[in-house]
């Protein structure tokens, strides 16, 4: 099973150009919110249409501008789960499941809505509304409902995103334990990195509409390439940089040079150090420079300071460094005082634009 | 006590109901997928009849379905058949009038309509046919049941295109609204005051049923999920 999309589609002052191929496996989509992760997946659904490029689906050509083909969602064999589930609310659990099943033999039909009920733990629950469902209760029919329709390809769209965080976790459970059941390629939408770290194996960074070639989520995590795919990963601190040689830079934004443990490509234009890489040292070293402290903030387990390196270029706000540290390593330090911080090579991650 | 024009007044307004029924909701859904300045035109052009005096509504039909217009002509011409001053004048007249209620109201459900609902079941293999009957009328049954009977109520009520179009024969073209009219002229009071309290207690009947269909769709639908921040990635530096 394996997908190919390779589709643009202009909206307004908005340009999407996405390129990317999935195998078996649940490949994920990660953006910031209107970065057309989204529209992505309903053109591969076929209810919207990209102005030109190709989708390919187990070898069966769902859309090609070229050659004029662009079949009706009806006939992709694509099942999308919508982030609001998308039941129907005039029909009931059964209904709703019933209702991709009509076109079976009856004894077929009763079976096929048992098997989906057990699976989806929705036995009970045959006869209740939509709208007396609770959030998990309605992703599993959706789901549930997908399935009866025997797509070669799921695509979810933010499934977790609607749900608080205690029912998250449990949902991202289950979901992981039913999408294991399911043998065709997976597209798992989010903008949550630690989401994607968790459920997906690769995963293709999507920003302003355009998409960066897939990547391992462990290479996105540790050589994140671009500042988009680092920002999106979770690193809160970059400078522009000039590049210096091939293992230095000077971070423009911070006033320092930075020496990288990875050669610095020739087309870098930032450097990004994740929070917690940052720590505190007793004086001059390597990549060590001396801040002053803008603000000490106790989080639940750890602390994060936001310090300024003296050398920052004057009124930066991105400048300043955020530092997560457990609350141990930072005991007293208030703000005002002045620490030295330091960074090893191997975390300074150059970044293009 | 005479009760044709209830009958005649009834018989009209359900025949009409039935027209702007189909046509009204069929407008709304066509024109909902169309460009935007086309649905601006389109809009305006089928809204008119809502707002203009129901005697310019009745002055184009006439120029039109009477003996001498273009439509009225050719009818009488290949049918022999009069399309003004009989019973059923009045439907073309009622209908043109409600078509807008219906079409508006409709098209206000259809707006409000998740077009998600479309989307997902299209995925799942739905027709377009099934989604459209079995998914989209279900969920927009409130605003065509208040459309249908808001469009009922002013058939019923239609007087000014009526009455130019069918006049007043008694027993023939005669409806409530026209009835009134002339006993009010002929001074005879007490039958108009008869007329005139059937004509009340339809009226309120109807509106008391839209009320009910009103409140009894106001029922609390799942709110809209809002997407909840980005949380803190943690145990990922």
């Amino acid at each position: 099973m394996t997908l190919s999309v390779d589709i643009r589609k202009r909206m307004g002052e908005f340009l999407l150009d996405v390129r990317f191929e999935a195998e078996n496996e649940v490949l994920a989509l990660l953006g910031s919110s209107g970065c057309g992760k989204s529209v992505t997946l309903k053109c591969v659904a076929g209810v919207m249409a990209p102005d030109e490029g190709r989708i390919v689906l187990d070898g069966r050509v769902l859309f090609d501008s070229r050659e004029g083909i662009d079949l009706a969602p009806q006939e992709r064999g694509v099942g999308l789960l919508f982030q609001n589930y998308a039941l129907f609310p005039n029909m009931t659990v059964a209904g709703n499941i019933l209702s991709v099943l009509r076109r079976e033999r009856r004894d077929r039909r009763r079976e096929k809505l048992a098997a989906l009920l057990e699976t989806f733990y929705l036995q009970g629950l045959e006869s209740h509304y939509p709208s007396q469902l609770s959030g998990g209760q309605q992703q599993r029919v959706a789901l549930a409902r997908i399935l009866a329709s025997e797509p070669g390809l799921i695509m979810l769209d933010e499934p977790l995103s609607a749900l608080d965080s205690y029912l998250r976790w449990q949902l991202e459970t289950e979901l992981v334990r039913l999408l294991e059941r399911f043998e065709g390629t997976t597209l798992y939408v989010s903008h949550n990195r630690s989401e994607v770290y968790r459920i997906c194996r690769r995963v293709c960074v999507m920003h302003q509409g355009l998409s960066e070639p897939v990547c391992d989520v462990a290479a996105l995590f540790e050589r994140p390439g671009t500042l988009a795919a680092a920002l999106l990963s979770g690193c809160k601190n970059y400078s522009r940089t000039e590049r210096i040689d091939t293992h230095t830079v000077l971070a423009m934004d911070w006033g320092i040079p930075l020496t990288c443990g990875a050669a610095v490509p020739e087309d870098a234009r930032y450097i990004g150090v994740r929070a917690h890489y940052f720590s505190l040292c007793d004086g001059p070293g390597e990549n060590a420079f001396v801040c002053a402290v803008q603000r000490v903030a106790e989080d639940v387990f750890e602390t994060i300071l936001t310090v300024r390196p003296k050398t920052a270029e004057p009124g930066r706000t991105t400048a300043n460094i955020r530092i997560e540290r457990p609350k141990e390593a930072v005991r007293g330090i208030r703000e005002g005082d002045e620490v030295w911080v330091a960074v090893r090579p191997k975390d300074v991650m150059p970044l293009r634009h | 006590m005479d009760l044709f024009p209830l009958y005649n007044s009834l018989r009209v307004a359900a025949i009409s109901t039935v027209i702007t029924f189909f046509t009204g909701i069929a407008a709304a859904y066509y024109i909902a997928k169309t460009p935007r300045v086309v649905k601006g035109v389109l809009d305006c052009v089928l809204t008119l009849p809502m707002v203009l005096p129901p005697t310019v509504v009745g002055f184009f039909l006439l120029k039109t379905i009477g003996p001498l217009g273009p439509v009225g002509s050719r009818v009488l011409e290949l049918f022999g058949a009069k399309l003004v001053m009989v019973w059923y004048s009045a439907i073309f007249a009622t209908t043109i009038v409600t078509f807008p209620l219906m079409y508006r109201t409709v098209r206000g459900a259809f707006e409000a309509f998740d077009e998600t609902l479309l989307y997902s079941g299209q995925t799942l293999g739905l027709s377009n046919t099934y989604l459209f009957w079995r998914v989209m009328m279900p969920n927009c049954k409130q605003g065509i049941l208040a459309g249908t009977v808001l469009a009922f109520a002013r058939a019923l009520g239609e007087y000014g295109a009526t009455t130019m179009v069918t006049g007043y024969i008694p027993g023939r073209t005669a409806t409530i609204s026209t009835t009134v009219y002339q006993l009010w002229r002929e001074g005879n009071d007490i039958l108009a005051y008869k007329w005139v309290a059937i004509n009340l207690i339809i009226s309120a009947a109807v509106l008391v049923a839209v009320n009910m269909l009103e409140n009894r769709y106001r029922q609390p639908r799942s709110a809209a999920k809002d997407i909840l921040s980005d949380e803190e990635g943690v145990g990922v530096p």
